[in-house]
C-alpha cells in the first residue's frame, strides 16, 4: 500500500496534553512540518514558553529549551549568540509574550535577532485555568474579569503585530488564524517564511497565530471557531505587519 | 613574572576571559558597570559575544541560554541587579547548568548605596531565589585573589554543572593593585563531558536530544531531581571549602570575616600582634560551602577565648559562624551597615575591650 501521509517525523510520539478543540497540535504540525520540509530536521533548536505549551519540549523532536515565563526571546538570544547557524525558535502564548514577557520580546526585535517566534494568541491564559490575558477581547468573561473586561479598568487588549511592526528591526510579523482550512494553509505559508527569513540571515520574525480555547471560554470546538471569527479577527485582522523581505 | 596595574573589575573581566570564558551578558549598574565596558572593548577582539541586554531578566535568560550550549559564560551585576536575576539563576540551577555570576555588592537594602557592602549575603548562600539550591559562593578579598578565583569557579561550575557566584564588592573592583595574569586559555565544548549540551543537533545525536528543562511535574519526578541536586551539594560541601587561616599560632580570639573587611581586619591584626597581643583568623573563601568544621576545630584551640566575626552588614555570615561554634565559645559581632567601611583601630578597639573581659 502506498503511504499518502505521514505525520512529521519533527514531532515526537508523545501523546499531546492539549484539550479538544484546541489549536495548539495544529499550530505544532505547521511548525515541525516546516521544519522538515526546510530540511532543518539536524539544525534547529526551540524554546518552549510557560503556559499551555509548557510541554512542547516534550514534542518538538529537537534539541529544546523549557524558559522562565515570557524570557523565551532572551533564552533564544543567548543560543543564536552561540550557534548563529543554526535555527532557533522560541513558540510562547499570549500571557507569556503580551504580559510578563513584552520586554524580552521587544528588545529581541530591537536588536533584530535572527530568530522565528511562534504566538498564539487565544485571548485568554489558558494552563492557569482561564485568567484575563493582555489579549481578552472587551466584554470577554474570564475567572479574574467576571463581569467581562472593562477598557476603563484594564485597558484595550494589545496588538502584538501592530506593535512590533513599528520595530525598525522587526523583519516579518504576520497574523494569521486557524479557524478553517484556508486559514490553516495560510498560517503553514507565514511559518514558512518565518523560518526562511531566519535561514537567510534576517531578523526578528514572528507570526501571530489566533487560536481557540474552547474549555476556557466556555464553548464546544465548532462554537469556539465561530467565535474566533466573529470576535477576535474583528479586532486582530489578519495580515501581514511588516515584511522587509518584500519591499 | 611580570606584574601588571590593573583595577579590579578590568581584572576580573581579562581572567574569565582568559578562563575561557566568550560569551558575556550584562546591564550596567554602579560599582560593576566596568566589567560589562571592558568586556564590550575585549570581546571583539577575541571572537567572544559581548551583548548588553535590555534588562538584568534578560542578561541571565541570555545566560541560561548560552550555558545550554556547554560554552563558558558569565554575567555580572551589583546588588539590586543581582535581585532581578534570582528567577534566572533559580532555573539555571534546577536545569542543572554551569555558568558564572559575578555580584558587585553594594549597599542596601532597595536601592541603597553605590559604595561597597556585604549584605547579600544571606541572598548568595541561602539560596536567593525559590526552591533547594545552593549557589558555590566565591568571596575573594584581593584583586590577585579574583583573578585565581575566576578560573576556579568556571571549573567547579563545569565540575557540578551548577551556577557559581563571585562575590566582591565596590572596594575590589574600583581599587588597582599589582597583578600577575594567567595565560590565556581556549575552552571548546566536549560533547563527551557535556552530552547535555544542546547545539542544534539533537535529532541525530546519539545520546537523544537534549533538553534543557528545570520542570518536573510530577511529585516523584521532582523528588528523585532534587535528591540529585542535593547529592551534588553534599558532594561540593566535602570536597570544595576553601579558607585562610592567618596568625592562628597562640590566638586568642579568632576573627572571622571575608572579602575586603578581612583585609582590614588583617592590618588590626598585624598591628596588635606588634604590640604582643595574638590575634588569629579564619577567612571563609568559599561562603558556601562555609568551613564550619574547619572553623570550629580553630576556635576549639586551647588557648582561643572567643571568636570575632566582622562584616559590613548587620551580622549575617554571623549566622554561619554561630553554627560552626555552636555555643562552644563566646561569639562576638562588629559590623557597620550602610556601606560604612569599618577601619582597623575600631576592629582593634574592639578586640581589645573583648580581650578585658575575657
Amino acid at each position: 500500500m502506498a503511504v499518502v501521509f505521514e505525520k512529521t517525523k519533527m514531532l515526537t510520539d508523545t501523546v499531546f496534553h492539549y484539550c479538544p478543540g484546541c489549536n495548539h497540535g495544529i499550530a505544532h504540525r505547521l511548525v515541525a512540518e516546516t521544519i522538515e520540509e526546510l530540511g532543518l530536521e539536524d539544525n534547529v533548536i526551540g524554546v518552549a514558553p510557560v503556559g499551555c505549551a509548557v510541554f512542547a519540549y516534550d514534542y518538538f523532536n529537537c534539541d529544546m529549551y523549557e524558559a522562565a515565563h515570557g524570557r523565551a526571546p532572551a533564552v533564544a538570544t543567548g543560543i543564536k549568540r552561540v550557534h548563529p547557524e543554526t535555527c532557533v525558535f522560541t513558540y510562547q502564548g499570549d500571557g507569556d509574550l503580551a504580559s510578563i514577557g513584552t520586554n524580552e520580546i521587544v528588545h529581541a526585535a530591537h536588536r533584530g535577532e535572527k530568530l522565528t517566534v511562534i504566538f498564539i494568541n487565544n485571548a485568554i491564559y489558558g494552563m492557569t485555568g482561564g485568567q484575563m490575558a493582555p489579549t481578552t477581547l472587551i466584554g470577554q468573561k474570564t475567572t479574574t474579569s467576571p463581569y467581562g473586561r472593562s477598557e476603563e479598568w484594564s485597558g484595550a487588549p494589545i496588538k502584538v503585530c501592530e506593535m512590533l511592526s513599528q520595530i525598525p528591526d522587526c523583519y516579518y510579523a504576520e497574523r494569521v488564524a486557524l479557524n478553517n482550512t484556508a486559514n490553516i494553509m495560510k498560517a503553514k505559508k507565514a511559518i514558512k517564511k518565518a523560518f526562511q527569513y531566519q535561514m537567510d540571515g534576517h531578523g526578528l520574525n514572528i507570526v501571530e497565530i489566533l487560536s481557540t480555547c474552547p474549555t476556557n471560554w466556555g464553548f464546544s470546538p465548532v462554537e469556539a471557531l465561530k467565535w474566533l471569527e466573529e470576535n477576535m479577527i474583528p479586532y486582530y485582522p489578519l495580515g501581514v505587519y511588516k515584511d522587509k523581505g518584500a519591499e | 613574572m611580570a606584574l601588571t596595574l590593573m583595577k579590579g573589575s578590568e581584572a576580573i573581566a581579562e581572567a574569565a576571559i582568559r578562563a575561557g570564558c566568550r560569551y558575556f551578558f550584562g546591564y550596567p549598574i554602579t560599582p560593576q558597570t566596568e566589567i560589562p565596558e571592558y568586556m564590550s572593548e575585549r570581546m571583539p577582539e577575541i571572537g567572544g559575544c559581548f551583548l548588553q541586554a535590555e534588562s538584568e531578566v534578560g542578561a541571565i535568560n541570555m545566560v541560561y541560554g548560552a550555558a545550554g550550549t556547554g560554552e563558558r559564560v558569565l554575567t555580572s551585576s551589583s546588588s539590586p541587579g543581582v535581585s532581578l536575576k534570582q528567577e534566572g539563576i533559580s532555573y539555571i540551577a534546577g536545569a542543572q547548568l554551569p555558568c558564572v555570576i559575578m555580584n558587585v555588592m553594594r549597599g542596601g537594602p532597595g536601592l541603597g548605596s553605590i559604595q561597597a557592602g556585604q549584605g547579600d549575603y544571606f541572598q548568595a548562600t541561602k539560596g536567593g531565589g525559590h526552591g533547594d539550591y545552593h549557589l558555590v559562593v566565591f568571596a575573594p578579598a584581593s584583586v590577585q585573589e579574583s583573578i585565581d578565583i575566576m578560573s576556579v569557579a568556571f571549573d567547579t561550575a563545569d565540575k557540578y554543572q551548577c551556577p557559581v557566584m563571585v562575590v566582591a564588592d565596590g572596594m575590589i573592583c574600583q581599587m588597582m593593585e599589582p597583578v600577575v595574569l594567567p595565560e590565556m586559555k581556549e575552552y571548546k565544548v566536549d560533547l563527551e563531558k557535556k552530552p547535555w549540551a544542546a547545539n542544534g543537533h539533537g535529532f541525530s545525536k546519539p545520546a537523544g536530544r537534549s533538553i534543557i528543562n528545570s520542570m518536573y511535574i510530577t511529585t516523584e519526578a521532582l523528588s528523585e531531581h532534587n535528591e540529585k541536586l542535593q547529592a551534588i551539594y553534599r558532594e561540593i560541601e566535602a570536597n570544595e571549602v576553601r579558607f585562610e587561616a592567618y596568625n592562628m599560632e597562640n590566638a586568642e580570639i579568632i576573627v572571622t570575616a571575608f572579602g575586603t573587611v578581612a583585609r582590614i581586619a588583617k592590618s588590626a591584626i598585624d598591628d596588635l600582634k606588634e604590640e604582643g597581643v595574638n590575634i588569629g583568623m579564619i577567612r571563609p573563601i568559599t561562603l558556601w560551602p562555609f568551613p564550619y568544621k574547619e572553623l570550629h576545630d580553630a576556635a576549639m584551640a586551647p588557648g582561643v577565648k572567643a571568636v570575632l566575626d566582622v562584616e559590613l552588614n548587620a551580622g549575617q555570615m554571623l549566622e554561619d559562624v554561630k553554627l560552626a561554634i555552636n555555643g562552644d565559645k563566646p561569639v562576638d559581632f562588629f559590623g557597620h551597615y550602610g556601606s560604612q567601611m569599618p577601619t582597623p583601630e575600631e576592629i582593634k578597639e574592639k578586640l581589645l575591650s573583648m580581650r578585658e573581659v575575657l
